[in-house]
């Protein structure tokens, strides 16, 4: 796969004169490919004048940043406290075994990424689980499995 | 009294189709040719999850409020309330609804779900930057002053007195000075600034113009989670409405103060909400604590002097501002003044934002507002004060909360998270999952946490699996202490307490699991049998409809059995079953 760097440059070139503009810069180019690609990191790092190695000390110091291309549908399971209490663990490990993929990894297929989250910040709703962008509340494994299903069969 | 239609468009009631329910009175109002006797307002959360909120107001009915409204309730609810002028008695909230205000005192929340937060005129005609206005004619030491005297201190976990931080900054003279709301609200268990970003964003923003009034700053930022996409657009679409009304930007309400504001979107480090770590992050590097001092106050942002409030604190200065720092001062203990709202979760009945006068019992706010246990199963503790906190048992539930009284028991208050349990959940295993989420966070900068956390963590798993030994209960405690006098910031310092609080009045629980390798709240996987216990058990067959794998054998008015063949383990029958009959 080839990766179109003229939208690197250009997020570069709108903020390259910013204070602190670094994480922005990831942060735009992360939301444009879906996660960091290296010769992206390399274009970064030379137009900044900073080492690739600063970068990707950024890129794997914050949750938010992927190394790698993610799948189409992201399943968040949130583990706070109000979801630990409510169930929120075997949720996330039910999907894991389900998808056959630990938190962190995506299927072959490309369909499901599955993330821990630490808190999604709705604990009156526990436990909680975020697909794409979309939250639901009172999740029970049947519920996932439901979920599951109406996902795979989206299109787009 | 006007005509109006309240919807709570917060996460929570967006997730239940709030966006539709708006739709679709608009329409309906439309189609009856009403739309201009009725203002629908979309509102942010009121701080209660029932889905969605709808309140109806008119002169004739006064103001109703009904509850879990789908969208498809919306025409009948026309139909009924605003053209027949009859309550519809099945949707409208019930008394646990108004049990859980009526003994909250809302000052920070008090817009919350009353205005909409995209309408800056809702703001203003609420008294919206009227504070600013006043504090423009006073000088920035007299308003330091009036912040001083209304004792207010920091909502975010610290408690440090506001108005004192903010003399540190005002006396450094240097220029620029920044000011900083911390937004990035990371301890799992706490959303109030969440729903105050989304229900009352200018309430913030004119927070900050106070405090960077006071101080001197011409700029500031406002840091929030990314995991927080509402909060942030509602956020932007409130700056722009700001700037165009001239309460930020050059020359504020013509005087000579010109003030602007950002925002940075934090990239998920909890440790972050640390001031140093904080001001790192926004100044584009991995978000990692050093030493203090010199404090930010003195030495923050790009080397200048930084005051860091956070979302709750900024947002009862206007409030101060208005009313004057005596009348805040007037509510509340001796040591902590005004309010303090808490995210109340986990096994209560109703569950959600809490704003109570400092002073209230625990118990007061669980058995109030919280409206007590949500099932049967009996209460065993309360987490306050998030991964920095701690477990307190039945018995300390008359502590009053205030600053002072919640750090003698073990806990903190925290930005304010307080997860009700119940005999179902293991302390011991409570323990583990705070300290699974520090090592996580730890940034790796010093050793204690690095390190020391690490090891915690590693013992509290042997325990959980029933491998624990006698003697690793003093290396706990021992370790719990080397890390809090030695760990460079906050998270260190305090990520022990979940595990020091639980050795303190949960010891039993960790006994049980080293000596007789059992799990008393049947919670701990390892250490569960999956079987029945036929004198508990009530043959109502929920373990039965949950099981993912026809693992659980069961017939009306019979036993259930679970067969070990086919579980897998999930525990999704331990979860619901009512009576803790499976072990």
């Amino acid at each position: 796969m080839t990766i179109d760097l003229s939208r690197t440059k250009k997020i570069i070139e709108k903020n390259k004169d910013k204070k602190g503009a670094l994480i922005g810069i990831l942060q735009e180019i992360q939301s444009v490919y879906g996660y960091v690609p290296r010769e992206s990191v390399d274009l970064v790092a030379r137009e900044m004048s900073v080492y690739p190695v600063n970068i990707y000390g950024i890129l794997t110091f914050y949750a938010q940043f992927y190394l790698q291309p993610r799948g189409r549908h992201i399943i968040r399971v949130c583990q706070g406290t109000a979801c630990h209490v409510m169930g929120g663990k075997e949720l996330l490990d039910y999907l894991s075994r389900k998808l056959g993929i630990a938190d962190g990894q995506t299927t072959k297929d490309g369909l499901f990424s599955l993330e821990r989250v630490a808190c999604l910040g709705c604990c009156g709703m526990a436990p909680v689980i975020m697909i794409n962008n979309e939250f639901y509340g009172g999740v029970t494994i049947q519920k996932l499995d439901e979920l599951v299903k109406e996902y795979s069969e989206k299109k787009g | 009294m006007e005509r109006k239609v309240l919807i709570c468009m917060g996460t929570s009631g967006v997730s239940a189709g709030a966006r539709q329910v708006a739709e679709n009175f608009e329409r309906e109002l439309e189609k009856r040719n009403l739309s201009g006797k009725y203002q629908i307002v979309r509102t942010g959360d009121r701080g209660l999850f029932r889905d969605v909120l709808v309140d109806i107001i008119n002169p004739e009915l006064g103001r109703i409020t009904y509850q879990y409204i789908k969208p498809e309730n919306v025409v009948e609810l026309v139909e009924s309330h605003i053209v027949e002028g009859k309550v519809l008695e099945k949707y409208r909230t019930k008394d646990d609804y108004k049990r859980f205000f009526e003994k909250q005192k809302r000052i920070v929340m008090a817009n919350c779900g009353e205005i909409d937060p995209e309408n800056i005129e809702d703001y203003i005609s609420s008294g919206g930057y009227k504070a600013v206005k006043k504090v423009l004619s006073m000088n920035p030491a007299e308003v330091i002053e009036e912040v001083k005297k209304s004792g207010l201190r920091g909502r975010g976990g610290g408690g440090f007195p506001t108005g004192t931080k903010w003399e540190f900054a005002a006396r450094v003279n240097a220029s620029p000075k920044y000011i900083i709301c911390n937004a990035d609200e990371g301890d799992p268990g706490a959303f109030m600034d969440r729903s105050v970003l989304e229900g009352d964003p200018h309430a913030v923003i004119e927070g900050m113009i106070i405090a960077g009034y006071a101080i001197g700053a011409s700029e500031g930022y406002i840091y929030c989670r990314a995991e927080y996409p509402l909060a942030i657009r509602r956020l932007e679409i409130a700056l722009k409405q700001a700037r165009k009304k001239n309460f930020l930007g050059e020359k504020i309400f013509g005087s000579g103060f010109s003030f602007e504001l950002k925002i940075k979107q934090g990239a998920g480090a909890f440790v972050c909400g640390e001031e140093t770590a904080l001001i790192a992050s926004i100044e584009g590097k991995r978000g990692m604590p050093v030493a203090r001092p010199p404090f930010p106050a003195v030495k923050g942002l790009w080397g200048k002097p930084t005051i860091i409030n956070n979302v709750e604190t900024l947002a009862n200065l206007p409030h101060i501002l208005n009313k004057g720092g005596d009348w805040f001062a007037s509510i509340g203990t001796e040591k902590s003044k005004g309010t303090k709202v808490f995210a109340l979760a986990g096994k209560v009945k109703n569950t959600g934002l809490i704003e109570v006068p400092m002073g209230t019992t625990i118990r007061e706010l669980i058995y109030g507002p919280g409206g007590g246990m949500a099932s049967s199963i009996p209460f065993k503790g309360v987490q306050i004060g998030g991964p920095s906190g701690g477990c307190l048992p039945e018995k300390l539930l008359d502590t009053p909360i205030d600053y002072e009284s919640i750090t003698q028991t073990g806990a903190i208050m925290g930005s304010g998270g307080m997860i009700v349990m119940d005999q179902s959940t293991c302390m011991v295993d409570i323990a583990r999952f705070f300290l699974e989420f520090t090592v996580a966070e730890s940034c790796g900068k010093c050793v204690p946490c690095r390190i020391g956390l690490k090891r915690m963590h590693e013992i509290l798993e042997k325990i959980t699996r029933g491998a624990g030994k006698e003697e690793h209960i003093n290396f706990l405690g021992d370790m719990s202490e080397t890390i809090k006098n030695t760990a460079l910031c906050g998270l260190g310092n305090t990520a022990p307490n979940p595990v020091l609080t639980t050795l303190k009045y949960f010891r039993e629980e960790y006994d049980s699991h080293i000596s007789e390798k059992e799990c008393p709240s049947h919670a701990c996987v390892d250490l569960i049998k999956f079987e029945v216990m036929e004198d508990k058990c009530k043959k109502c067959g929920k373990c039965f409809k949950v099981c993912p794998t026809g693992a659980v054998e069961w017939k009306v008015k019979e036993y259930a059995k679970i067969n070990k063949d086919k579980c897998i383990k999930c525990k999704a029958c331990i979860n619901a079953c009512p009576f803790m009959a499976i072990k």
